[in-house]
């Protein structure tokens, strides 16, 4: 035991050493997540768009203000010909060109059901779709002013209209940013554990100092434990300090127990830890170790479901995502934060990292030889 | 010359015998592009539902049965009291809760207004959104096809026109981000730590003291890095282009030298921190948190630029890889050429400019101590 006490001083006594391992670990993440919560935004505002208006009618121009007042959208100019409004679109001055054809005004006088036509630039794709539905619903609006204008008879029908009606919970306000920070908690944390540790072993086998460590009488499990446990407490106290930023600055509430959060991630890091240590158990250079687990990290963390919902993955994902441990405190960390979930709720989530946990630690010590 | 030959040697040895980090270094724009266009994409579907129908009806479950072969939804579970909406959203496996009230098909049929509920768990706030917008769609079908064909409903039509990419595929976005992100890893990482693993090995004093200029050193070191970089760039376009079938409307030669140009800035960025770090973990951290990070979510690869906030903009307009997804998309996608994307194309020259000269600088700087 004094042994690992004495081992675990050590390794924070270098920590503390080194100038540039105290703001890697802990300032630089905090400012990553600061940024990057506010860059993660999927809520459009001010698409630029153009207007290409062949009817000029008093109908037309009471279209156009409708876009134009839209905080959606702001108007970025008007042109006066189909290849103008290609090249506003080429030259990303507009990312979505409202043509009204001539006669507009008239062909809806007639009920002649005119069309207009909405260019959107397609490139990215899920900016496309959300520009393209603003813009419908939109035109939704104004057609229903127009039926109310011509105030038919309603035909009746005999059957009655199913109202339907919606309430969003745990988020009313469906603030992205609610979402997005406890996915970047669990990408700090997991940087600090996974690589940054994994990092450290390698470091000392290139500079081969785990050769004089090997020599000593310290035992094997000792001097694993004596790396592990520095990083536990690291990545934990950096979940501590990730949350209370996102609470102060992000508001994201804290709606489940606390200590059912640390003590997920506590088993979580274990699991994480045990990778790490299995990758630097089998490289022999930092540069090696740095590739393997960036490449793991980056796959886990884009199939994690940081962005997109897990469930709309294919199968095959979901078969990749058993043993991904970061999908599985994606769910938990949010789970517990936003919806207030308890252990009844996440119990299965424990079990399954703990044995992940007993398996990774298991798999990284027999990997590990006292002899380099 | 021949010193010179044989340093590229040197250097071509030391790549070629990690072979773990050449695989991952192809691996990751594979996995990548895959991931992307399979797994992180904006398909929605088999999102959980759960039903508290108060009814139970014919009405409710024709509506029932239209939502679940929607292919968007998946059945999670009959809810029977209102505490129980809470206990499914805590377990995770339901998005969303359709509540009927009692007697809905009977309202339908007599005429009156049916009430229906739609709660959602919005802690995912785009699944809560996208949900609401399908089933109210679903819903709506629903009340058309039983009032008969409801002609004249509409006074306006819409026609929409997907520019550039009519089918709306999500490689358009990607590859070009993919691609950016790559060559910045391999280019600016790689190198850095390189140079520093020699620095803390202590080769690099090795090489000073031998009669090559510091321009020799510094091209010695890059030019089999700028090589492996440029293959990897036509992997993953050739990936782009057979597995997803991305165009490349403008000039392949355009294409090329733009690559050309954004490998050398993202060496002259690698040679830069390694001249600043003292050790590899230094170096790896800069590049990991400095560029790596920043690409992937400020240069615009997955989120809109224009949606952040103003200052985080001014940041996306520092980083080379926003302007080098600009032209990319702009020459494959859009078939523009010069004319469109000189002003970018400036500014990753200048920008290079800036980095070489604050690299080659700090190199020989570095000789005289």
């Amino acid at each position: 035991m004094r042994t690992i006490a004495v081992l675990i001083r050590k390794e924070f006594t270098q920590i503390r050493r080194n100038r540039i391992m105290i703001p890697a670990m802990i300032v630089a993440p905090l400012i990553q997540m600061i940024i990057l919560v506010y860059a993660a935004n999927m809520n459009m505002r001010d698409i630029d768009f153009a207007i290409l208006d062949e009817d000029g009618s008093s109908s037309s121009v009471n279209l156009i203000s409708k876009y134009s007042s839209s905080p959606f959208f702001s108007l970025a100019g008007s042109v006066n010909s189909l290849d103008d409004a290609e090249q506003l679109l080429r030259g990303d001055k507009a990312d979505l060109v409202i043509h009204i054809p001539a006669n507009f005004e008239k062909n809806i006088l007639n009920q002649d059901r005119p069309a207009v036509q909405f260019l959107v630039n397609g490139i990215n794709s899920a900016a496309a779709v959300l520009t393209a539905s603003y813009a419908q619903n939109i035109l939704l609006d104004y057609n229903k002013q127009l039926l109310a204008g011509f105030s038919k008879p309603s035909v009746s029908q005999g059957f009655g209209t199913i109202q339907i009606d919606y309430s969003h919970w745990y988020n009313p306000d469906l603030d992205f940013k609610i979402f997005m920070v406890p996915g970047i908690l669990v990408i700090l944390v997991t940087l600090v554990g996974w690589l940054l540790m994994s990092l450290n072993v390698v470091r000392e086998k290139e500079l081969g100092t785990i050769e004089q460590i090997n020599v000593t009488p310290v035992k094997k499990y000792q001097f694993l434990l004596g790396k592990l446990i520095p990083f536990w407490i690291l990545a934990i106290v950096e979940l501590g300090i990730g949350l209370t930023l996102g609470r102060l600055l992000f508001h994201v509430p804290v709606l489940g127990s606390l200590g059912l959060l640390v003590g997920f991630t506590a088993v979580y890091l274990i699991t994480v830890l045990g990778i790490g240590l299995f990758f630097a158990a089998i490289s022999e250079t930092q540069q090696q170790v740095m590739f393997v687990n960036f490449f793991f990290v980056m796959v886990f963390i884009l199939m994690s479901g940081i962005f997109t919902p897990v469930e709309s993955m294919p199968d095959w994902a979901h078969y990749v995502n058993i043993i991904n441990p970061l999908s599985y405190f994606m769910r938990v960390i949010r789970m517990i934060l936003l919806k207030g979930s308890g252990f009844a709720d996440v119990w299965k989530d424990f079990l399954a990292m703990g044995i992940f946990g007993i398996l990774m630690i298991t798999l990284a010590v027999t990997s590990y030889r006292k002899r380099a | 010359m021949s010193r010179f030959t044989s340093l590229v040697k040197k250097e071509f040895n030391h790549i070629f015998r990690d072979r773990r980090t050449m695989l991952i270094l192809f691996g990751i724009p594979i996995m990548q592009i895959l991931i992307f266009g399979y797994v992180v994409n904006s398909d929605f579907k088999n999102i959980g539902i759960a039903v508290f129908d108060k009814s139970d009806d014919a009405h409710t479950r024709k509506i029932l049965t239209k939502v679940f072969s929607s292919g968007y939804f998946g059945f999670a579970g009959n809810i029977h009291d209102q505490e129980g909406i809470s206990a499914e959203f805590k377990t995770g496996k339901v998005k969303a809760v359709l509540v009927f009230e009692p007697g809905f098909g009977d309202r339908i049929d007599s005429g009156q207004q049916a009430n229906l509920q739609i709660i959602t768990d919005a802690s995912d706030p785009n699944v809560a959104n996208t949900a609401v917008g399908y089933l109210s769609g679903i819903i709506r079908n629903y009340q058309a096809e039983i009032a008969g064909p409801t002609v004249g409903q509409m006074i306006v039509d819409a026609q929409l026109r997907m520019v550039f990419n009519e089918n709306l595929i999500s490689a358009y976005m990607f590859v070009p981000g993919t691609m950016a992100l790559i060559l910045m890893l391999i280019s600016a990482l790689l190198t850095s730590i390189s140079v520093t693993r020699e620095k803390e090995l202590g080769t690099l004093e090795v090489i000073l003291v031998s009669p090559l200029k510091p321009s020799q050193i510094i091209l010695g070191k890059v030019t089999p890095y700028v090589l492996l970089a440029f293959c990897n760039g036509l992997m993953i376009l050739l990936l782009g282009h057979f597995v997803f079938g991305l165009p490349v409307s403008g000039s392949i030669v355009l294409l090329l030298a733009e690559l050309l140009l954004y490998i050398t800035l993202s060496l002259s960025v690698g040679i830069l921190i390694s001249t600043m770090a003292k050790s590899q973990q230094v170096a790896m951290f800069a590049s990991l948190f400095i560029l790596m990070l920043p690409t992937m979510l400020l240069s615009g690869f997955i989120f809109p630029i224009e949606n952040m906030p103003m200052a985080l903009q001014w940041l996306s307009a520092c980083l080379p890889p926003r302007w080098f997804i600009i032209i990319l998309k702009d020459i494959m996608l859009k078939g523009n050429g010069l004319a469109y994307v000189w002003d970018e194309t400036l500014i990753l020259l200048v920008m290079t400019a800036i980095f070489l000269f604050a690299a080659i600088r700090k190199f020989s700087i570095r000789l005289k101590v």
